[in-house]
């Protein structure tokens, strides 16, 4: 069973990586679509599995954030990463078995899918 | 939308929007019924406004942008014959409500409201909070990111990933028990 206790634990385990966490200027930013039509196409497993996936490789640098409307209903769900000092970049059409990918190459390697980026579905 | 769930997650973004410092969702089940109600203190609507908002047809159309989210849960409420009712008022909040007929064909499945809780109380915007009370004939479940925010403290906020993770199995297991 899911206990408080569980929940202190994992502050105390936050607080001592807030003291070593660099900059927050340096962080880099998910931020997915979760507008009535990408709720629809699938956005909350998509969400969820950024999530399960930052917290699992415990990236402290990364935050995942969520927005409304980003403009392309037909090719939802849809997550844009901005990584400082590059350009953005549009994932769309997304699948929770395609974040892993994502989160390994460009979270972490910065080097983006480009097979899963707007440009390739254009 | 797949899951009655999702209507959830899509109309309670709607009392983020409105800049609420509180939203409150319940999900009752009585017999046959299943009833979801979105309360919040947010900006709340004219009451012209109000007439149209579940409507995307009527001629009030051109005085907004057309939306989707309350239509579409109307429509979905409906099949089943059940209703949507939506109460508002300005500079006070809104309350919508819509109840479902399980035994319907036609309706979709409550489906996993543990994510749709965990998934907003990551994304709430500083200095909101949100209740959800789950509630069956066999008991009920209430969760309050207030209680949350005490034990993490000032300096752990709900967005991060592990404490989502958290709040998703928490609120999974705990309204688990009413089951
Ligand atoms: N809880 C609320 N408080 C204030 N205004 C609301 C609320 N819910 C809906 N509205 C108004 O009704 C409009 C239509 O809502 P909705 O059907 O969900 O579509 P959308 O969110 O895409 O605009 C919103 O844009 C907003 O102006
Ligand atoms: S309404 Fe679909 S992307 Fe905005
Ligand atoms: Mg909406």
């Amino acid at each position: 069973m899911k206990s408080l206790e569980e929940l202190r634990a994992i502050r105390e385990k936050m607080q001592k990586q807030i003291d070593i966490r660099e900059n927050s200027a340096d962080d880099i930013r998910v931020v997915v679509g979760m507008a009535t039509c990408g709720i629809a196409a699938g956005a909350r497993p998509v969400l969820t599995a950024f999530l399960e996936e930052v917290a699992k490789r415990e990236l402290k640098n990364v935050t995942v954030t969520q927005t409304g409307c980003i403009g392309v209903c037909r090719l939802e769900p849809i997550a844009e990463v901005y990584v400082p000092g590059e350009e953005k970049v549009t994932y769309v059409k997304l699948t929770p078995e395609k974040v892993p990918r994502i989160v390994a190459e460009h979270l972490v390697n910065h080097n983006p899918v480009t097979e899963y980026t707007i440009g390739a579905a254009e | 939308m797949k899951e009655l769930s999702l209507h959830l997650l899509d109309i309670a973004q709607n009392s983020i929007a409105a800049g609420a410092r509180h939203v409150d969702l319940t999900v009752e089940e009585r017999g046959e019924l299943i009833q979801l109600t979105v309360a919040d203190d947010g900006r709340g609507m004219s009451p012209a406004f109000l007439a149209s908002v579940t409507d995307p047809f009527t001629t009030t159309r051109t005085t907004r942008k057309v939306g989707l989210g309350l239509p579409l849960l109307r429509l979905a409420a409906e099949q089943t014959g059940g209703e949507l009712r939506v109460e508002s008022q300005l500079g006070v909040g809104t309350t919508v409500t819509a109840t479902f007929h399980a035994d319907h064909i036609d309706c979709p499945p409550l489906g996993d409201t543990a994510s749709t809780v965990a998934l907003l109380a990551q994304g709430l915007p500083e200095g909101m909070e949100l209740t959800y009370t789950r509630r069956t004939g066999r008991g009920e479940f209430r969760f309050d990111t207030a209680e949350i925010r005490a034990v993490l403290g000032p300096d752990v906020p709900l967005s991060e990933p592990e404490v989502a993770e958290w709040m998703r199995s928490y609120v999974a297991e705990g309204e688990g028990e009413t089951a």
